[in-house]
């Protein structure tokens, strides 16, 4: 067997692929893929995740630059949104009979 | 180096340092996690897992994606002697899909802190394994549709279960690959159907491949309930969501109508309906015929394996291209 030399596509930089589905809609992470770069990464984020028309619009990140929440930290740090119930439609009464709505 | 990476015994020792190594797992953190996926949560690569729950996903994982690749394999093998240009091009798409498949669940892999490049030696060097199922030979026309029926089929169950597993990478790219497969498994039985309804050779062509496709079809699903060593931790953990047993007779009830409306019969002397448990009760799988085809000594395993490392290295000049033509492009950036 042929030992693997040189350069190897895992070793290429991981981007992360996000698809838009139809013009307007916002954009899905779809999952993700190596490639040498940026152009590469759009050319392969084409043929894995859009053989099927299931992208208007492609965006390819590298992962590094993505900064992301930690999943341990996530009660205080979302906290500050988890107490307001003043910031939801439920939190106010409207009179018997009246469709406010 | 890259010598040892590559050699067998680097896996074998790969392997055997990463099970003896997993760390003993703090139980205050292994009940929270086990909360959450009581709680019906999914499990994402920065959440903390137990080093068992990652060692069992990356197996499971690597080992259905190297599925995927080497599945590419029997079905390539007929492109070129598709019988019309509409199949051909089915045929390579389908192809195409498996490759795609394969890519999903290694990056899915990848998220869990494993490279890549060592499953893919792992898979070269043959020391992990694959569905049993891709090491039968693919005889005549007759086998791609019988594939796309009964192997896709099989599949089909199995990953519509594994879209609700616990781990969110995992389940995400089962969801993509469910939606993909559906097209696999029509234009599999639409080639029976054309079979079932053409010559008398023609139905006899349908009639051997079932009969050679069959029992390694119900093989598919792992080892019995009562053999399946790893079946009650990955249920308690939500990574499995049906048992092996359970989900191979959900295909069988599925299969025989279908093979009824093509007026042909599964090779099965003990198949019969029960009215009370609406089940098709089928005879006993001949499991030293798996545990042989698993262990590497099925009638294509040498064939499939050969054909992967041939190809492996055929690419490495376009690997080698596309770093090169990057590194160019990187320095006309800089030089501009």
């Amino acid at each position: 067997m042929a030992e693997p030399t040189g350069p190897t596509d895992s070793h290429w930089p991981l981007w992360e692929v996000f698809t838009q589905g139809n013009v307007g809609e916002p954009f899905e992470h779809a999952g993700s893929l190596h490639a040498t770069d940026a152009e590469h990464a759009l050319q392969n984020a084409r043929d894995v995740y859009a053989r099927r028309g299931e992208a208007m619009n492609l965006w390819v990140v590298p992962s590094t630059a993505i900064t992301a929440s930690a999943p341990s930290d996530a009660g205080p740090f979302f906290d500050p949104g988890n107490d307001k119930a003043y910031r939801h439609p439920q939190f106010y009464k409207a009179p018997r009979g009246i469709r406010v709505f | 180096m890259a010598t040892l990476r590559g050699s067998r015994l680097y896996s074998l020792l790969h392997m055997t340092t990463t099970i003896r190594q997993l760390p003993a797992d703090d139980p205050a953190q292994v009940a929270a996690f086990e909360a959450l996926i009581a709680a019906g949560e999914s499990i994402e690569p920065k959440d903390w897992m137990p080093a068992r729950y990652r060692s069992q996903l990356t197996r499971m994982m690597s080992q259905h994606a190297h599925s995927e690749v080497v599945g590419m394999l029997p079905e390539g093998n007929w492109i070129t002697r598709a019988p019309s240009l509409r199949r051909k091009q089915s045929l390579i798409a389908k192809v195409q899909d498996e490759a795609g498949h394969g890519l999903y669940i290694y990056c899915g892999t990848e998220t869990l802190g494993v490279d890549r490049f060592d499953l893919f030696n792992q898979l070269l060097d043959g020391t992990a394994k694959y569905s049993s199922i891709f090491n039968y030979p693919t005889l005549s026309w007759a086998d791609m549709g019988v594939i796309g029926w009964l192997v896709d089929g099989a599949a089909i169950v199995n990953q519509t279960v594994l879209a609700k597993t616990s781990y969110g990478p995992y389940a995400r790219a089962m969801v993509r690959i469910c939606k993909e497969e559906n097209f696999h498994k029509r234009q599999g039985y639409e080639i029976c159907t054309v079979l079932a309804n053409g010559t008398p050779a023609q139905r006899a062509m349908l009639q051997d491949a079932v009969d050679r496709f069959w029992w390694p079809s119900l093989m598919m699903f792992g080892p019995s309930d009562t053999n399946s060593l790893n079946s009650g931790e990955l249920l308690r953990w939500k990574v499995k969501r049906k048992t092996n047993d359970e989900l191979r007779q959900r295909f069988v009830n599925l299969t025989i109508p279908q093979a009824q409306a093509l007026g042909i019969t599964v090779p099965d002397p003990d198949l019969r309906f029960d009215p009370e448990t609406k089940n098709w009760v089928f005879g006993e799988i001949d499991w030293s015929e798996f545990q042989q085809v698993i262990s590497g000594n099925g009638p294509c395993n040498r064939e499939r394996l050969e054909a992967r490392r041939k190809a492996h290295d055929d690419g490495q000049w376009v690997r080698e291209a596309a770093s090169a033509h990057a590194a160019k492009r990187a320095r006309k950036t800089e030089a501009a």
